[in-house]
């Protein structure tokens, strides 16, 4: 018998909380885009571990779909970040204010 | 009902600890490294652990396919960045630019795991209802035969849908990175190549150095790209 689900889910969500601590402390915006792709895969295996679960295989199509949106996410994210931080020297989400009053 | 007793073979248990580890050892390896390499690195860590336990839980092409858009894809896109933008540098992480911001986003974060976990145990997870896109254990096909079997006929409009979104990303991500063209009377014309060395010699970076201020006060020098 293998490992029940639940500990699946809790290494899920300290995975996905783990993410969220990154995208609230660090500055570097790539390491930002690192930090959405952690939880992204959190999510990703709560959906897998809820698909051997409950024997549906929605959760798998799902992550399918999540896998080809976030290559999609961090191809626009990441072209973004190469046309802002062209001309600078550090990429420090400190240094986009522009629009501040 | 969460954490019921483990009844779990010698190898799977250790297959999971393991792979649990590497897991949060790479995931706290992004969050912590001073260098955006190191950072990247880390991160392959974390995505070839869920890789193992997705293969753990019979989702067998989905492993496949996160080692290689994952890994082979995006971390390497990453990479690719890092060192386009020249940016493979040490970074002060032990300053803290905010004062408090720390100590708050782990208190949030750990009340929000505290959250999920209890909701978790309350929660009542089967509903009884048959599943939509198909069992995973009907028939005993494989795991290849039932996920396209679902994605071709329950979810073909997604898929398709996923297409053009693909193509959007693609065309957006060409017209962002593209330079701007350089025409006589476009001001930015030599600066596009002055400006790096500039900011580099103030050994900068910092906001706010002169030379960066100067820099944002020319006639379209701020965000243009």
């Amino acid at each position: 018998m293998s490992i029940p689900g639940e500990w699946y889910l809790i290494l899920a969500a300290a995975l996905f909380t783990v993410g969220a601590l990154g995208l609230l402390v660090r500055r570097n915006v790539l390491v930002m885009f690192m930090c959405i792709e952690l939880m992204l895969n959190a999510a990703n295996l709560t959906f897998v571990t809820f698909s051997r679960m409950l024997g549906d295989i929605g959760g798998q199509v799902i992550v399918f779909f999540v896998l080809v949106v976030a290559a999609a996410e961090v191809v626009v994210g990441l072209g973004i970040v190469v046309a802002i931080f062209r001309r600078r020297t550090q990429t420090s989400a400190d240094d986009l204010r522009q629009l501040k009053g | 009902m969460l954490v019921s007793t483990l009844h779990a073979t010698i190898p799977d248990a250790a297959t999971f600890s393991v792979c649990a580890a590497v897991i949060m050892g790479g995931a706290v390896g992004v969050i912590t490294a001073r260098n955006s390499v190191h950072a990247a690195l880390s991160l392959v860590m974390t995505l070839f652990g869920v890789a193992v336990l997705f293969i753990e839980q019979q989702a067998d092409f989905l492993a496949v396919v996160q080692i290689i858009v994952y890994a082979g894809a995006i971390v390497v896109l990453f990479l690719f960045v890092i060192m386009f933008l020249g940016v493979d540098r040490r970074e002060n992480v032990a300053e803290e630019p905010l004062r408090g911001q720390r100590p708050l986003a782990l208190l949030l974060v750990v009340i929000a795991l505290g959250g999920v976990i209890a909701l978790g145990v309350n929660a009542h997870w089967a509903t009884g209802r048959h599943a939509v896109a198909g069992s995973t254990t009907a028939g005993h096909h494989p795991n290849v035969y039932v996920l396209g079997r679902s994605v071709f006929t329950t979810y073909l409009f997604a898929f398709e849908a996923t297409a053009a979104l693909l193509v959007i990303a693609v065309v957006g991500a060409v017209v962002l990175a593209r330079r701007p063209r350089r025409g006589p009377a476009d001001p930015e014309a030599g600066e596009v190549d002055e400006g790096p060395d500039e900011a580099a010699e103030t050994g900068g970076g910092v906001a706010g150095t002169p030379a960066e201020a100067m820099v944002g006060t020319e006639p379209g020098g701020e965000g243009r790209g």
